[in-house]
């Protein structure tokens, strides 16, 4: 742990590779105080209502474990009855179990950049799932990172762990207080998808106008395994950036990232996604869709094909609506002989015939254009159970008001 | 009923529509011909009421409204529905979401799709990577659910195989209300003077004939209706003599 706060402390003003650069300073790292809730009915309700607005549902139905992360303090972290499923805070995980430092930092490097180095020198806490070897864990957990305090930075570290042979899903939520205006969020995650073991991770951003957000991740998935990674993120937030890393380090491992996002006016948004293939028969695919609202949005996509017989896609799609601009950066890098990588980008608007075509069946041309709208966004994931398609079309449905 | 007095239209800057006349009675359906870019499409766009095609000249006139500047929504509400040659892909609507739209959530998708054979085909996005046949089965599917009073087939025949083109004639019949029912409720003499669908339909092969009767034919050449006669009588012409005679007619 020295090590690691050694280097820690040598990249403490080392600027990201991209985003604009946060003054960490300007924002509080102290630990804000809130009591752990045994019985998730207790949750004030202005709380509940936010969280359900990124997928974390209080009453826990349908969902097999829950964590909550309010400011910097756990104030709930358990499983349902559901056998081989380990949801605990890793601060706890740290000191518990030996294992989890064959993990921690392990994927993402800790002198990445100021705010990882934030992430591991202000560890206000994060949330350890794993999934034992063959454990099927049919319902998701669910995971909400949630922040009330004005001007906090708030630092988390997360692991996800799928064990060999093991399907899990997750959904996880970060959301603000409704009165929430300026914040900072760093989030390091790190996640471990072994040997023929299944993984969806949804994460639904709620953020407010004034946040700031710097996720760091970093995957890797074995031999025979899957990774489902999404991400939604359709209301204001001021700057966000953030690049995720995959390396599919066995035979057939497969990953597919989607992610939609809606720019609003005075959002600054730069997403992406990286897939390494390093072993035959990997599959990869990204698919991005984005609208601008006003904002500004740069989606970028990189696909590393390093040995013949992978196969590899890439789809950005944009749709400029209400001003602002999207840049679209898909980029295919194949090493070797006998890759098989492609990519489509798209920037535009609606297309007027598809309007047409609506309002000559009946609709509106208002309704011609969310329907559009609605569809575009509306992504098929294969394998994503369908409590977190529900959770993903309500997102959506949230968002339309403000599209149109 | 539809009256259209002596229409022009523009589409870009070129004059696609010239001094149109054409009258289709309640419960009466027409064959349009003509040879291709001769303003088939653009008669039956200007119909529903794509802004493209601007009208410089004349009216049109249906229920007895002049809908010749109506929006396009306006004109379906109104009873005007089209079957499109080639309809736009939309990425993320599902067929089954457009024949709600199409009926008003009246219909049950599940049911009317059977009668086309098109149940596969609901939870695909709209038009993506149909095959010819599968556009003109979704099309028409969406005419059942719109139910409406004067319907738009634009080349209803084009690339549909030999299998599917009973289908798709026989259901345009029905949509027409020209379809021949054994021991129905009513005498077919009765469900004829009851006829009220109105129908325009593009035809370049003529095969449609085999299937739906129509009580008029109407040549188009060049942007000018040059003749209105028995539809049969204009398909003999065509293949007989070709469209040169109709050079003849268009001046």
């Amino acid at each position: 742990m020295r090590d690691l706060d050694e280097k820690a402390v040598q990249a403490k003003e080392k600027k990201a590779a991209l985003g604009p650069d946060i003054d960490l300073d300007a924002f509080d790292v102290e630990p804000v105080p809130h009591g752990y809730i045994e019985n998730l009915a207790a949750l004030p309700p202005q709380d509940k209502q936010r969280m359900i607005l990124a997928g974390v549902d209080a009453s826990e139905q349908g969902r097999s474990g829950t964590y909550l992360q309010k400011d910097t303090a756990v104030i709930h972290a358990h499983t349902k009855d559901q056998e081989g499923l380990e949801v605990l805070p890793i601060k706890e995980a740290l000191k518990r179990y030996d294992w989890v430092k064959d993990y921690y930092w392990k994927l993402v490097s800790v002198d990445t950049d100021k705010y990882t180095a934030q992430a591991q020198l202000a560890l206000h806490d994060g949330y350890v799932i794993r999934a034992h070897p063959g454990a099927k864990v049919v319902y998701p957990v669910q995971a909400c990172l949630y922040l009330e305090k004005e001007g906090l930075s708030q630092n988390v570290h997360n692991l996800i762990i799928a064990e060999e042979g093991s399907e899990l899903h997750i959904i996880t939520g970060c959301a603000t207080a409704a009165h929430l205006k300026r914040g900072l969020h760093v989030g390091v995650s790190e996640f471990f998808v072994k040997k023929n073991a299944k993984l969806s991770f949804t994460m639904i951003h709620h953020w407010a106008e004034e946040m700031l957000v710097r996720p760091r991740s970093v995957g890797v998935v074995e031999e025979g395994g899957l990774f489902l990674n999404n991400y939604i993120c359709m209301k204001p937030v001021k700057s966000l950036q953030m690049y995720p890393t995959t390396y599919l380090v066995g035979k057939g491992a497969v990953a597919r990232f989607y992610s939609l996002l809606v720019g609003s006016p005075g959002a600054h948004m730069d997403v992406g996604g990286r897939i390494f293939l390093k072993k035959p028969e990997t599959r990869a695919e990204i698919v991005a869709r984005t609208i601008s609202n006003g904002g500004d949005i740069v989606a970028r996509g990189d696909l590393i094909g390093e040995v013949p017989g992978i196969k590899a896609h890439l789809e950005c799609r944009g749709l400029i609506l209400n001003g602002g601009s999207i840049h679209a950066i898909p980029e295919l890098n194949g090493k070797a002989e006998g890759v098989e990588m492609s990519h489509e980008a798209a920037v535009g608007k609606i297309a007027q015939d598809e309007i047409l075509y609506l309002m000559s069946r009946g609709l509106s041309e208002d309704e011609a254009t969310a329907a559009i709208v609605r569809g575009f966004l509306n992504v098929d994931i294969p394998g994503l159970p369908s409590q977190l398609k529900a959770e993903i079309d309500r997102a959506v449905e949230q968002s339309d008001k403000d599209i149109m | 009923m539809l009256h259209i007095e002596d229409l022009q239209v523009t589409l870009g800057d070129k004059q696609v529509l010239k001094h149109i006349d054409l009258d289709i009675g309640v419960g009466e359906t027409h064959v349009l011909f003509g040879p291709n870019g001769s303003g088939k499409t653009s008669l039956l766009m200007t119909i529903m009421g794509y802004p493209q095609y601007r009208v410089t000249g004349g009216r049109i006139v249906f229920k007895g409204q002049d809908i010749t500047h109506m929006p396009v929504n306006e004109r379906a509400t109104l009873g005007i529905g089209m079957s499109y040659q080639r309809p736009p892909t939309i990425n993320g609507v599902k067929t089954r979401q457009v024949i709600e739209i199409c009926s008003a959530g009246k219909v049950n998708a599940e049911e009317l799709a059977a009668t086309v054979n098109f149940s596969d085909f609901l939870d695909r996005d709209i038009n993506a990577g149909f095959s010819g046949g599968e556009i003109k089965r979704s099309e028409l599917l969406q005419l059942l659910a719109q139910d409406p009073d004067l319907m738009l087939f634009d080349e209803p025949e084009s690339g549909v195989d030999l299998e599917n083109i009973a289908l798709i004639g026989n259901t345009i019949s029905m949509l027409l209300q020209r379809d021949f029912r054994r021991n129905a409720e009513k005498t077919q003499k009765k469900r004829l003077e009851e006829r009220t669908k109105m129908g325009l339909i593009i035809t370049h092969t003529g095969f449609i004939l085999d299937y739906v009767t129509a009580d008029k034919g109407q040549m188009l050449y060049n942007g000018v209706l040059t003749c209105s006669s028995n539809p049969r009588e204009i398909f003999r012409c065509i293949s007989e003599v070709g469209y040169e005679e109709c050079t003849r007619c268009a001046i």
